[in-house]
């Protein structure tokens, strides 16, 4: 009971604020907005058990990305209305006819796939010789997905380097 | 009430994945744009977490761990990508975005 209350809060929350992140006016509360968003769904992966996951978006997202975007939309400088001019060939009707397109094929997959939902093989759980979420994550990150996660590390370095060349002065 | 099943958590996944879309496709500023990105980015890994929890599997979340790296990345190079445009044009509206339109 008290999980489903929690739940139903927590989407609710996340809906709106997802909703306020888009429709909002000014850019600097939208990123506000996006903060919370973030947070709220950091509570949604602790009551799925994924604690380190929980923390990862609390640092990485809410501390780390929102930052970089409160930094830019400092250094552009906005003043005015940002969306003052519009391209007059822009038609936005269509574009929220093919957001709704995409909502109907999201829905149609979960119609056709729910079905199957009871019939789900158990996992043949290689019996990790760890306890708890964040060793047993650890321990898959660096036994069978070393090569990935080193592969991850090199592209953040990557992405580090082209950031800095691209917001140099002169190039 | 009912209780909470995956399937409730991949219904809440497709509406944030598809506030987003709406997002991507409506807004005209692009840093608005940028962060309908990082909500649909978002709608994903909720979905991951859900089905890891389900298979009680850990494996979807490490998908999860990359995801974030890569949305990471993407953000860095992009907001960059904004700086020096708006340092060319002056703008972030990305109607006026057309230099290399063919």
């Amino acid at each position: 009971m008290a999980e489903t209350i929690g739940f139903y809060t927590l989407s609710v929350l996340i809906l709106g604020l997802a909703v306020l992140v888009v429709t909002a006016k000014n850019t600097v509360h939208s990123i506000l907005f996006l903060v919370m968003n973030f947070l709220c769904v950091a509570v949604l992966y602790v009551v799925l058990q994924a604690e380190f996951l929980a923390v990862i978006q609390v640092l990485v997202y809410a501390g780390g990305i929102v930052v970089l975007y409160l930094i830019v939309v400092m250094l552009v400088n906005l003043k005015g209305e940002a969306e003052a001019h519009q391209d007059p060939r822009r038609l936005s009707v269509i574009g929220l006819a093919l957001a709704g397109a995409v909502l109907l094929e999201l829905a149609g997959i979960l119609v056709y796939s729910s079905g199957s939902d009871a019939a789900v093989p158990s996992s043949e759980a290689v019996a990790s010789p760890v306890q708890g979420n964040v060793e047993e994550l650890g321990w898959l990150l660096y036994t069978d997905y070393l090569i990935p996660f080193e592969v991850a590390s090199v592209l953040l370095l990557v992405a580090m380097i082209g950031a800095i060349l691209l917001a140099r002065r002169e190039v | 009430m009912m209780e909470i099943t995956t399937v409730h958590y991949t219904v809440l996944s497709a509406a944030l994945f598809s506030i987003g879309v709406i997002g991507v496709l409506v807004r005209r500023n692009i840093i608005i744009i940028f962060m309908a990105i990082e909500l649909m980015l978002n709608a994903v890994n909720i979905n991951l977490v859900a089905h890891a929890h389900r298979l009680e599997n850990l494996v979807g979340e490490v998908f999860v761990v990359f995801v974030i790296a890569v949305a990471a990345a993407e953000a860095a190079v992009g907001l960059g990508i904004i700086l020096a445009f708006f340092r060319n044009k002056e703008t972030v509206n990305i109607d006026e975005m057309n230099v290399m339109r063919w």
